[in-house]
């Protein structure tokens, strides 16, 4: 894999809606006056959501404009970190975590579920152009391994089975609600707690 | 000022010295890709790494500040792992084209890697790739040999001012391009071929034209501009294949403008190489002879006779064309104006650059008053951008130029701010009053006749009240100018064309009303003006020929002979001594060197070659008439890649003009 | 084991809820004024008493840390306070528990550290993957301003703190603390050269204070039951409770508080439910996330959970972040795939880690295959080596030292893949 897919078809132009312009004004109230460029992430996340899930070439021109930056640096912004899509993803994009402490408790099966349910190809549309899924790395909940991302949303403590139940679920937008699938709040001992007991 | 000792030798150095560099001064060579002393400390490429008592792991000496009692080893088992490490690293996904690769010869990579490397190749996948990058008509890129020093971004942010190039992706993935691959909108871009320390960058016109070591290299001084940038020029046989900047920090630092550096290829083109007259009409080619006769002719039937210097001119052929002219006309009819502006020749703090360029760099103010320098003069204003840079310095301006790469305070553009400031009625008297080393830059847009002496003489009067005589400016175009008009080469402009005969010696951005006219036209180029003259004498361009120029600080200096005139053509003072005697006016010198004895006798201050003028301000005059006027900034088109005939006949300078053209229509900036 | 009553995060497991009334309720923001009003000086000093360590992964004394800020706030150069929750290491999902179930404790924490270190403005740098559990803290900051926790004359204290999120966009370079700056300014998450430190030259060229978010969270706790009673845990210079992130091979991978210097074995066989078959089942653990070197077996048995004697073992507590790996796993393939994760989030500014981090991970994968011949071994330690130590930040480090620890204690299983 080499760098950032960058759709090829491209919309002309880009503007924020009215609702995001006043996003963007409450945004830019966090930083310094003279520190707009601050803004930068924010904002790509603000066109991203607006535009689908992905940023267009024209959004990147744009939000440079708004804070004064030139294009070029946005542009480094928009490809170093790997949240912001420059391509279309699906309605339900899928991010399954494959580093090493998911890995060794199977998220290689859900890679193969992806596989099977969404798109042979990883980072492509399913054929009902409804989701896409990409391997990413660890997402940082470890201990509800293997896990994955939907939107924004984590879907954790999952098995063959309870995927198969997501995956599915996107053909009806019946998606389980989330966090663990196997009935546990956050990160205590599924059984056997010895902490944090109340009396 | 601290102590450090480098591999056991102990040296004090500056405060604010970096590791690197008190090493440098202890004899130590440090190897390094990214570090380079005029850009900004990135500490990327880890090449430079040394061993630092107290320190457990290497440090990068390009980025550490000497500390008082450091002691650094540059030459231990520790750095000798380091640099092999890195070199290694740097390797492993650069190709092995260097066959193919026009940097051969004066690769960093190659040096670097034969002195510090480990000698053998461990690696055995697959090489990255990386696609090529369109940066322009330039620069020339390969990107898979790229390794990743970012001296190109930093050089285009920090230096030429225009943030256009970046580092996108990350991790190995990493690449440098522009903006969706958008040309680099400067006229300083080509520097970063000469900054890159590999073959990732390279010079798209001389791609695959020669090697460096086949070139016979001779340095000299470019005529594009007034600046008097200093150059090498690269020659293989009678083709001059490139040209490169020479470092000279007082003028050009070590960067040249796009012009300087790629205009070359019009010295291969539309040359003249062989006397013409024109009979019936037509230009029928002829022999010296034939053409020196038609022209005594003329003379012989009028001695009306005007001459006008052109743009590129040396300091003697200006002088010896003086001479030559005086004798047949009896007067000094002649000019080097091809157009109106105003100048006062009775002081030399007048008519120069008085800060200096160099000067720059201390200003703490800069007032533009109808100047255009990124155009005008780009490597000044290269200088204005680095101290607006670096130090924030203050740039005001009447009259709203093009983007010169820096915010400019605009304070409108009517020139009778100049007699508000004066009035104390405009408050950028108060910013004045405060300055060290204020600079008025006046450019060549607001000296025509109407404006001119009002705006040099207020401008005076200003900078008196403040003591600061010394800072008016004037920003000439050309390479002839202030040589011109130190040897008094000069009369009004408007009689010189109305003689019979006109004399253009290399004088093509001129109009001429031809009329009844018969004109002479000795050049390097068959250009516009050589079309319409009655005979034409192939002269040598500024490669072809030794030669003095004064630039617009006044600085003298030697331009010499990289190459030769093609066919016929001979050196411009040649051609006039050898005309001077077929009209019975024989010019009283044989050699360059005797015709330079005459010059220097008659303009002593012009022998001291390479020196800044030495002025006293105290003696110059200021108009007492009162002088008033309304009138506002018009700026001059100047078309930067088409100024003078070289590259009017270069291919690659009209590329620039198309690419820039259509950058501004489609581009980034709009 | 620790018990419950000394247990700092309470509501770890998100059985209460995170809302400001139940965690008042839970004993946060008790006597804040009383604290503050004890002077900076005092609060810095029962820190360095209390002998707190960095919870982030390197361990720096965090009383020391916020000395380093300048005593005066410099016109036009304000102070900041920013705070890691840029939780990306492999292994780690503390900092997250501690977003979404106690966010009081780091907003407490947040104004007790701002007015230590003089600053009016703070930053959560959060992952941006983490959206819901920063949407639960912009909640908790917006109860905290209705209260008057947070704003002017925060809490009572005299002192005035602002708190804005910032959201991570998928870098895990942006926990170095320096690139994490940077990515706030608006710019690629690349490390700064050092010096200067981002004490004295930090966000927007200002004095800034980096902290973990557990570092902070624990702050208000420490000050209130004092500075003795969290050094009373652990061994000295690895003082206090910590959260452990059990994953892996085990039965019930779990986060967990628990006393520094825990015996390792105590946290698997009891906290997370043993490893999966049994602890002879058991083939090495990661103690302190990805960076860290792992421990065979035989190390496991007995070793202490803390900083320094994991660095005995040739290791580190870094995250805490504990990762359990039995016997059917293939040990090559768990750190190929740690590798790969540096070769993706190296952020490509230094040659060494730009050019040797996908290197070393290429190799892994042909050994793991076996395609590779017998001294690529050797090679692959050389690689390591060159890395190590070569650049801007510890990155390099952390790409280096797990691929170490595998060569250190399974090369006899490396050496089986591989043609002699």
């Amino acid at each position: 894999m080499s760098g950032k897919h960058i759709a090829k078809e491209q919309p002309k132009s880009f503007i924020f809606s009215e609702i995001n312009l006043k996003k963007k004004d409450e945004i830019l109230k966090k930083y310094p006056e003279q520190r707009k460029k601050s803004a930068v992430m924010p904002l790509l996340y603000l066109a991203q959501k607006q535009n689908d899930g992905w940023i267009p070439l024209a959004g990147i021109q744009y939000i440079a404009d708004l804070l004064e930056v030139p294009y070029i640096k946005v542009f480094e912004v928009a490809t170093f970190y790997t949240m912001y899509n420059l391509a279309p993803v699906g309605k339900y994009f899928v991010q399954v975590c494959t580093t090493t402490p998911c890995m060794i408790r199977g998220s290689g099966k859900i890679v193969d579920m992806c596989k099977k349910y969404i798109s042979e190809k990883e980072g492509h549309l399913s054929e009902d152009k409804k989701s896409s899924w990409i391997e990413v790395e660890c997402l940082g909940a470890c201990v509800n391994a293997p896990m994955i991302q939907i939107n924004d949303d984590y879907y954790e403590d999952l098995d063959e089975q309870s995927a198969k139940k997501i995956f599915q679920s996107f053909n009806d937008d019946s998606l389980p609600s989330i966090g663990s699938q196997k009935g546990r709040k956050g990160s205590e001992p599924i059984r056997d707690r010895l902490t944090l007991i109340k009396n | 000022m601290p102590k450090v000792k480098v591999d056991g030798i102990e040296i004090e150095v500056e405060n604010g010295t970096t590791v690197l560099q008190a090493c440098e001064i202890a004899g130590k060579e440090i190897p390094r890709f990214c570090y380079h002393e005029k850009l900004s400390i990135a500490g990327n490429c880890r090449m430079c790494l040394v061993e630092m008592e107290k320190s457990p792991k290497p440090v990068a000496s390009c980025a550490m500040p000497v500390a008082e009692g450091q002691v650094i080893y540059t030459n231990t088992q520790m750095v000798k792992k380091a640099r092999e490490g890195v070199m290694e690293f740097l390797l492993i996904n650069h190709p092995l084209d260097c066959p193919i690769c026009d940097q051969g010869g004066e690769c960093d990579l190659q040096d670097q890697s034969m002195k510090f490397g480990g000698g053998n190749s461990r690696y055995e996948l697959n090489k990255r790739s990386v696609k090529e990058k369109y940066m322009g008509p330039l620069i020339k890129t390969q990107m898979n040999r790229c390794i990743h020093c970012t001296r190109c971004i930093r050089f285009s942010e920090e230096l030429a001012g225009v943030p256009d190039l970046g580092a996108i992706n990350r991790g190995e993935n990493m690449e440098i391009t522009t903006f969706l691959e958008k040309t680099i909108n400067s006229e300083l871009s080509a520097n970063v071929i000469d900054l890159c320390p590999v073959g990732a960058l390279t010079s798209r016109p001389y791609a695959f034209e020669a090697r460096p070591w086949e070139l016979t290299k001779t340095e000299t001084i470019d005529v594009m501009d007034a600046v008097g940038s200093n150059i090498r020029v690269d020659t293989k046989g009678w083709e001059v294949k490139r040209i490169l900047p020479r470092t000279n920090e007082e003028i050009n630092e070590e960067w040249i403008s796009d012009k300087t550096r790629y205009a070359c290829d019009g010295l291969l083109n539309n040359r003249i190489d062989s006397p013409f007259v024109r009979k019936n009409g037509k230009l029928i080619e002829c022999s010296w002879d034939d053409a020196f006769v038609e022209i005594s002719n003329q003379i012989n039937k009028t001695v009306r006779v005007g001459g006008i210097i052109g743009s590129t001119v040396d300091l003697e052929s200006i002088y010896a064309f003086k001479l030559l002219i005086n004798s047949l006309a009896g007067s000094n009819s002649i000019d080097f104006r091809q157009k109106d502006f105003y100048f006062n020749p009775s002081h030399p703090g007048n008519y120069l650059f008085n800060s200096s360029i160099e000067g720059i760099d201390h200003s703490d103010l800069i007032l533009l008053i109808g100047a255009n320098p990124r155009i005008e003069a780009t490597m000044v204003n290269a200088r204005i951008r680095k101290n607006y840079a670096q130090k924030k310095l203050d740039i005001f301006s009447i009259g709203l130029p093009e983007d010169q790469t820096y915010k400019i305070n605009f304070l409108g553009d009517n020139l009778s701010i100049l007699r508000d400031i004066l009035n104390e009625k405009n408050s950028f008297f108060e910013k004045l009053a405060k300055a060290r080393k204020p600079m008025f830059i006046i450019g060549e847009s607001v000296l025509n006749s109407l404006q001119g002496q009002f705006v040099i003489e207020t401008s005076k009067l200003i900078l008196k009240k403040y003591n600061q005589l010394n800072a008016l400016n004037i920003l000439h175009q050309s390479a002839s100018s202030v040589g011109a008009i130190m040897i008094g080469a000069y009369n009004l402009i408007e009689n010189v064309v109305q003689n019979e005969i006109l004399y253009l010696l290399g004088a093509d951005e001129i109009n001429i009303d031809k009329k009844n006219k018969f004109i002479i036209y000795q050049g390097s180029h068959a250009s516009k003006n050589a079309k319409i003259a009655d005979v034409i004498l192939p002269g040598a361009a500024f490669t072809e020929k030794d030669g003095l120029y004064v630039n617009l600080e006044g600085r003298v200096q030697s331009a010499y002979r990289a190459s030769y005139p093609p066919g016929n053509a001979k050196e411009d003072w040649k051609i006039l001594r050898a005309l001077s005697e077929t009209l019975n006016k024989t010019l009283k010198f044989n050699t360059i060197e005797e015709l330079r004895i005459k010059l220097f006798e008659s303009f002593p201050s012009l022998s001291k070659i390479d020196e800044l003028p030495i002025i006293d301000y105290s003696n110059l005059d200021i108009s007492e008439k009162k002088l008033d006027l309304d009138s506002v900034v018009h700026y001059q088109y100047l078309d930067y890649y088409q100024s003078n005939e070289i590259a009017r006949s270069s291919a690659t300078m009209m590329e620039c003009k198309i690419a820039r053209e259509k950058l501004k229509k489609t581009g980034t900036d709009d | 084991m620790l018990k419950d009553k000394d247990r700092i995060f309470t509501n770890l497991y998100g059985d209460d809820s995170f809302d400001l009334n139940s965690s008042i309720k839970r004993g946060d923001w008790k006597d804040i004024k009383e604290i503050t009003n004890k002077g900076k000086d005092w609060i810095i000093d029962q820190i360095k008493k209390s002998e707190l360590r960095g919870r982030g992964g390197a361990g720096f004394p965090t009383g020391v840390k916020w000395s380093f800020a300048p005593k005066e706030v410099k016109e036009g150069r304000p102070h900041y306070l920013v705070i890691n929750a840029d939780e990306s290491e492999p292994g780690t999902c503390k900092d997250r528990d501690i977003i979404r179930y106690e966010p009081q404790k780091l907003i407490e924490g947040c104004l007790i550290a701002s007015y230590a270190v003089s600053a009016n403005t703070c930053y959560v740098y959060i992952r941006g993957e983490y959206v819901n559990e920063g949407k639960i803290l912009q909640q908790a900051i917006d109860q905290a301003y209705e209260k008057g926790y947070l704003g002017k004359n925060a809490a009572g204290t005299g002192w005035d703190l602002d708190m804005y999120i910032h959201f991570g966009a998928g870098a895990y370079i942006c926990g170095e603390e320096t690139a994490l700056l940077e990515s706030l300014e608006g710019n690629k998450g690349q490390p700064r050269l050092k010096p200067p430190f981002p004490a004295l030259v930090g966000l927007y060229g200002c004095p800034t204070i980096v902290n973990n978010v557990e570092t902070v969270a624990v702050v208000p706790t420490i000050l209130r039951r004092g500075a003795d009673w969290f050094a009373s845990f652990g061994r000295p210079k690895n003082r206090g409770t910590k959260i452990f992130c059990i994953s892996g091979n085990v039965n019930n991978p779990c986060n967990v508080e628990e006393e520094m210097s825990i015996p390792l074995k105590d946290l698997i066989e009891k906290h997370a439910g043993g490893v999966t078959g049994g602890w002879d089942n058991l083939q090495a653990v990661i103690p302190g996330g990805s960076s860290m070197p792992l421990l065979p077996k035989r190390v496991c048995e007995t070793i202490l959970m803390d900083f320094d004697s994991l660095i005995e073992a040739k290791s580190g507590l870094g995250t805490a972040g504990i990762v359990v790996i039995d016997k059917s796993q293939d040990i090559v393939k768990c750190i190929s795939r740690i590798a790969r994760f540096y070769k993706h989030e190296s952020c490509g500014q230094c040659t060494p880690c730009r050019e040797g981090s996908g290197w070393m991970w290429r190799m892994l994968e042909r050994i793991g295959r076996g395609e590779a011949d017998i001294e690529e071994i050797d090679m692959l330690m050389d690689v390591t080596k060159q890395i190590e130590g070569h650049t801007i930040c510890a990155f390099g480090e952390g790409s280096s030292w797990p691929v170490q620890g595998l060569l250190r204690h399974f090369r006899k299983e490396m050496e089986e893949k591989c043609n002699a």
